[in-house]
């Protein structure tokens, strides 16, 4: 049961940063490898934010929700600008030039930011006790372990994750922002020939999903620290949903994101961590190799 | 003169100019260039995928470490001595790249990297995971005493210095002949026109599978005479970051010539070792060269050269 809740933490968290990663690849075909220091951007930013405003904690971590995201999104259009728009979001250059916005990224974290680890003050947080069924001297008991609790918090986080992806579903399927950015996805050329202004779609849709990853790195850092090599993991277990929910596909990346997030809660009880990771990323490269398409998504042309 | 002479005697030249410079540099620099002769092995070897079958692996790592661990292990469990270890090193780098082509070739374009890069990323976890044997991410030092050949010992600066420039002279002279012979020209020829190549009665598939398998050995090759050479084995050069890089150095100094990986680890590595003077943050100026190469100079150092001034390079 524990396992479950710690899981679906993990898995809302992890839903919003693959999101992020899948629309930017679903609608410009570029593989941002800089999505992970978007995230560590965020979690930065929120630290920055958070220890800058006095007063209660919770001002602080709503300042953070609002500024962390806009300035990581703010970034990414910029990098959308000034490097992918000039390779002509040519594959292979695209890869390149975000692995080495990854670098900038992440090494400017360190030398601003330093290499500790900081918590950020969560804006509540109250222990609440799960009760345990267990057969004691009289018969069937509840008791409350003390190891078997979660925070108040933590069911915020997973609210959170929920009603924004919730959000950025409607906006997708109900607004003319999302009818474009769909439109674009499907065919470029139609799209641009229709007066669509597909380059500022595409730096919207860099930044959004920059953004969906550093909020997802806000929520998430009062229970984590902010590092500056954060940013290696969310990156990997996007890369992980993404495939096995199909590239592209928003359906299948929610899907494989409860899937993986709560697996990896639930196997990381019975088997090592590292163990379960290397069991993970080997299944995922099969699934590439022999069915590429992803679990969830369309077979493309 | 001919193509092939001028070709012939670039090569011999630059390995007649490396051992004059063995005996001239003081010993910093002789320890440095020994490090960069090796590393530029393992470009060499990255570069007859990358450069000239155009095939883009994030995974190299992979082939690299198992060299490096086969060898390495080898030594310090095994009591095995160096020429045998280095054979072991190899063997272990070759079917690991075997099985690995075997399965990524399948895939092409964008999935064949994360395929390359997920397969790297399960062997650096695993390197952790054996963490009893191999250290994890602290490794192990190989004993001085035993990292000899013929009682020539390879601690010695000048000794070491010859065999890294020996390892580096065999894989380039080895690639460069490679890329005259038809095999090369099919390779070039699957990188500029896969279809076409194939319309053409070559079998593309056995081709790229020799492409990775040369490949990886010699990036093997590179670990295991890093293992060898340096006496240190670690997890860290199984890790993403060894997999970008000798992308980098290919980039850098040029994709598809065969002096660039060269060209492009020695700049590296002197741009590193000056940053890292001024910055902790060196890599910083990796992401920057990245950037900057992806933005301006898409051919690298030797092939810009080549581009501009000098057709004729290999």
């Amino acid at each position: 049961m524990l396992a479950i809740l710690e899981g679906a933490v993990g898995a809302s968290v992890l839903a919003l940063t693959a999101l992020g990663l899948s629309l930017v690849f679903g609608v410009m075909r570029v593989v941002n490898v800089a999505h992970g220091e978007f995230f560590m951007l965020g979690a930065v930013v929120a630290w920055f934010v958070s220890t800058s405003i006095a007063g209660h904690p919770a001002i602080g971590f709503l300042a953070a929700l609002a500024i962390a995201p806009l300035i990581a999104g703010a970034v990414a259009v910029l990098v959308d600008r000034l490097i992918l728009k000039n390779v002509a979001y040519d594959p292979e250059a695209t890869i390149v030039g975000t692995i080495g916005v990854l670098y900038i990224l992440q090494q400017s974290a360190l030398m601003i930011y330093g290499p500790e680890a900081r918590p950020v003050e969560p804006p509540f947080s109250h222990r609440i006790a799960l009760p345990w069924l267990e057969w004691g001297e009289n018969g069937l008991a509840f008791f409350y372990p003390w190891g078997l609790s979660i925070t108040s918090y933590k069911l915020f986080v997973i609210a959170a994750a929920i009603s924004i992806l919730l959000a950025f579903w409607l906006i997708l399927s109900r607004t003319r922002l999302g009818l474009i950015m769909r439109a674009t996805q499907m065919d470029r050329e139609t799209a641009l020939a229709f007066g669509i202004p597909v380059q500022r779609v595409y730096s919207i849709v860099f930044g959004l999903g920059a953004a969906l990853a550093a909020l997802a790195a806000v929520l998430i850092v009062p229970i984590q620290q902010a590092h500056y090599l954060m940013g290696h993991d969310p990156l990997l277990l996007s890369f992980i949903v993404v495939i096995i929910g199909g590239l592209g596909s928003v359906r299948g990346t929610i899907f494989a994101a409860l899937l993986i997030g709560m697996s990896d809660g639930v196997i990381s009880v019975f088997l090592s961590p590292t163990l379960s990771k290397i069991l993970a990323t080997l299944l995922v490269a099969l699934v590439l190799v022999f069915r590429p398409q992803g679990l969830y998504g369309k077979k493309m042309a | 003169m001919s193509l092939d002479t001028r070709s012939v005697t670039l090569h011999l030249g630059l390995i007649a100019a490396l051992i004059v410079l063995g005996f001239v540099l003081p010993t910093y620099h002789q320890g440095n260039l020994a490090r960069i002769l090796v590393l530029a092995t393992y470009a060499v070897g990255y570069n007859v995928l990358f450069g000239y079958t155009g095939l883009l692996s994030l995974g190299h790592a992979m082939f690299f470490a198992a060299g490096m661990y086969g060898c390495g292990l080898a030594m310090h469990l095994g009591g095995v001595t160096v020429i045998p270890a280095l054979v072991i090193g190899l063997i272990c780098a070759a079917a690991l790249s075997a099985v690995v082509a075997l399965l990524a070739l399948r895939t092409i374009g964008v999935a064949f990297m994360i395929v390359t890069l997920m397969f790297a990323q399960s062997v650096y976890l695993t390197a952790l995971y054996l963490g009893e044997w191999t250290g994890g991410d602290e490794g192990f030092v190989i004993a001085q005493a035993s990292r000899q050949i013929a009682g020539y010992a390879l601690t010695d600066p000048l000794t070491r210095y010859y065999a890294a420039l020996s390892l580096f002279a065999i894989a380039l002279l080895i690639t460069a002949r490679m890329m005259q012979m038809s095999f090369g020209r099919v390779l070039i020829g699957v990188r500029e026109n896969e279809e076409r190549t194939r319309m053409l009665g070559y079998d593309v598939f056995r081709h790229k599978l020799a492409a990775v398998v040369i490949s990886g050995t010699i990036a093997g090759a590179a670990g295991a005479g890093y293992a060898v050479l340096f006496g240190y084995v670690g997890a860290t050069f199984a890790s993403v970051q060894y997999s970008i890089f000798p992308l980098l150095w290919v980039l850098l100094g040029g994709m598809g010539t065969t002096i660039g990986p060269l060209v492009g680890v020695a700049f590296m590595f002197y741009l590193i070792d000056y940053a890292s003077g001024i910055t902790n943050a060196y890599m910083l100026i990796a992401g920057a060269v990245l950037v900057l190469l992806t933005l301006f100079a898409r051919a690298g150092i030797v092939g810009e050269i080549r581009n501009r001034w000098a057709p004729w390079l290999p």
